[in-house]
């Protein structure tokens, strides 16, 4: 049976610590001068690490958005990062577009793939939806890799036209670029989830019957998401082999991206957009401590999260936010009713129809 | 030309037999409890290890190793029901998802440092090799015909369970609703610990199967899963003979992909999977509902 959780938990749940909009804007702001004003300053090493690190938390920022707020557990992310990286070098390379550019067409060019996708994956449901997504991934993989001549199979291509730009200037740019699209993720998904769109998102993830009986247009926000989530996977997959210069279809499609997506996302916590940021540095903790470890390293990542979902569904964000109450990203809806700090105590609580108290209010 | 063809076509009938049986054990738990065990191509590969572990240490064929593998992974998928997934019901998709995948990069990953990257391939003799001449052109493998055929039995064996047994009874009770299955005294825990023990039980049939065909590596459970995904898609989600007839399409389409162009064994199995799923969406065959 259920463990009912008695409604008295969340009436004595820490005083939440809330960042203001203002103040979360003062701090992106400010981490985003950082960032920016780092080439300046930092290593050509530290904007390489930085430039992965970002790729891994937009791809699971991606994935969280996905798993986390619309319920698709999508084990074909790696769809998106191949066709994105394809297409940067068919763009850059066969067509002369502006490399950089390209990154951008990598996006577009997913984005118009996952959308006659979409509909035969998404009479898929669970687990099925997973693997289907997954076999989605592998026809790219193959069709990709049966084009022998063209996109030289499964030996893949190298990006030439980035050899016709120096090195330190490539890095530089790629690594600008990396911060916008890393920034672009995460608002994003920011202002996804506290949209209406997000709201119907959560509905949905909970339960598609109640959702579609209360009017949610279920295909249409699903879609929406699924389109979003690959258009910016693609930038990702693109920025990814703009850093790497050379791809193969092997290792673009590879299901080890999307169980990295999944690992992060559930080590950090699902369903939160703090979740994605912590999953990724521990990732990269782990994956710098491990690394001589080979197969030891991913073992040790599967056991973690298998154990996180068994005894942490919520994630180490979820379990600092219970214990402090912490909210970097203002995206929850409160009922007023439960928290009892703000609002007079329950017994003085006087319902009434025109009580402000009873609108549910918008994030602020 | 046309002996040919219908030599291809008989090859991926037979296949089909053991997609049957990598698919019948996915549908199990599926129908049963509505659970999709992402680690269920790996386990198709560790039973084939297993047995290859017989082989050496005890000396055992791949057919007396099935005496020990099969009750193996039976118990092994009761621990996993009990030990892991029944604490997740109710909670949403996401957490045997999660448990199921990363047991599947974890198993691949141990199965890698026991028994390296290489080949292997399980001895049954000259079995292996040998083949009944039916015409003039076409002439079938005696293995894939074994393969089939126990398939076949199988299916009927888990048909009669369900729809005679006492114990199949309480499956397709727990299937249909497990809070009212309950209340006639079901334990639907334990049925789910039944269902994936025996899910696992053929599975291991397939892995040995699959280890006397062929070789097998470390990594090969995905493909294996996806396999298994794609029977029980063309098949119809909770049909017993629909899996059957998924199996024996997706073998055909592979078999005929590969003649058409030896890089398309996979990608035809696919394609026939995903034009299934855009043109007829419930299978061939449904019978189980996906409700909620």
């Amino acid at each position: 049976m259920p463990k009912i959780r008695s409604p008295q938990s969340t009436l004595t749940q820490p005083k939440p610590r809330r960042m203001s909009s203002r103040g979360l804007a003062i701090e992106s702001a400010l981490l985003l001068a950082v960032l920016f004003s780092l080439p300046a300053w930092g290593s050509a090493g530290q904007m390489r690490t930085i430039v992965e690190f970002i790729s891994f938390l937009a791809l699971a920022q991606m994935w969280n958005l996905l798993a986390g707020y619309a319920g698709m557990v999508s084990f074909g992310q790696q769809a998106w990062i191949g066709l994105g990286g394809y297409a940067l070098i068919v763009f850059a390379d066969d067509l002369h577009v502006n490399m950089f550019l390209a990154v951008a067409l990598g996006g577009a060019v997913a984005a118009l793939v996952a959308l006659p996708t979409a509909p035969l994956v998404f009479r898929l449901r669970g687990g099925y939806f997973a693997v289907g997504t997954w076999v989605v991934a592998e026809v790219f993989r193959l069709l990709i890799a049966s084009s022998t001549v063209w996109l030289q199979g499964g030996l893949g291509r190298t990006l030439t036209a980035a050899v016709a730009v120096p090195r330190p200037e490539r890095e530089l740019y790629t690594y600008l670029l990396a911060v916008v699209v890393g920034a672009g993720a995460v608002a994003l998904t920011y202002f996804l989830v506290r949209s209406r769109v997000g709201l119907g998102l959560t509905a949905i993830r909970d339960s598609e019957t109640a959702a579609s009986s209360l009017g949610v247009r279920i295909t249409r926000i699903k879609l929406l998401v699924f389109v979003v989530a690959a258009f910016a996977t693609g930038v990702v997959g693109a920025l990814i082999y703009l850093n790497a210069l050379r791809i193969t279809p092997q290792a673009a499609f590879n299901v080890q991206w999307s169980a990295f997506m999944a690992f992060i996302v559930v080590i950090g916590g699902l369903g939160s957009i703090e979740g994605p940021i912590i999953g990724t540095v521990v990732f990269f903790i782990l994956r710098d401590y491990l690394s001589d470890f080979g197969p030891w390293s991913i073992i040790l990542l599967g056991a973690i999260a298998i154990i996180m979902t068994l005894v942490a569904p919520q994630g180490l964000w979820g379990i600092l936010q219970r214990r402090f109450g912490l909210e970097l990203f203002p995206v929850r809806r409160r009922l007023p009713c439960v928290a009892p700090h703000a609002q007079p105590a329950l017994s003085e609580w006087k319902p009434a129809a025109t009580d402000p108290a009873l609108t549910e209010t918008r994030p602020d | 030309m046309g002996a040919l063809w219908v030599n291809i076509i008989a090859q991926g009938i037979l296949l089909g037999g053991l997609y049957a049986l990598y698919g019948t054990g996915l549908s199990l738990t599926f129908g049963v409890m509505r659970l999709v065990n992402l680690t269920h191509g790996d386990l198709i590969v560790v039973a084939a290890y297993l047995a290859l572990l017989a082989g050496q240490f005890l000396g055992l064929s791949p057919w007396l190793s099935l005496l020990l593998v099969v009750p193996a992974l039976f118990g092994v998928g009761v621990l996993l029901q009990h030990g892991l997934l029944n604490s997740t019901l109710g909670r949403g998709v996401l957490p045997p998802i999660i448990i199921t995948f990363g047991l599947s990069v974890i198993l691949q990953n141990v199965l890698q440092l026991g028994f390296t990257a290489d080949t292997q391939g399980l001895d049954a003799g000259p079995i292996e090799v040998a083949s009944i001449p039916v015409t003039k052109e076409l002439s079938l493998g005696v293995m894939p015909l074994i393969t089939f055929i126990t398939a076949v039995l199988i299916l009927t064996g888990l048909q009669w369970l369900l729809t005679k047994t006492k114990l199949g009874r309480a499956f397709r009770a727990t299937s249909d609703d497990p809070t009212t299955a309950e209340l006639v005294g079901i334990n639907s825990r334990q049925i789910y610990g039944l269902a994936m023990g025996l899910s696992l039980a053929i599975v291991a049939v397939g892995g040995v199967l699959l280890g006397v065909r062929t070789t097998f590596a470390p990594t090969d459970g995905p493909a294996r899963l996806i396999y298994a995904f794609e029977t029980v898609i063309i098949g119809g989600l909770g049909n017993l003979w629909g899996t059957l007839a998924g199996g024996i399409i997706l073998g055909v389409a592979q078999n005929v992909g590969a003649q058409l162009n030896p890089a398309w064994f996979q990608l035809a199995g696919h394609l026939v999977t995903l034009g299934l799923l855009a043109f007829r969406p419930t299978g061939l065959l449904a019978r189980t509902r996906d409700v909620g």
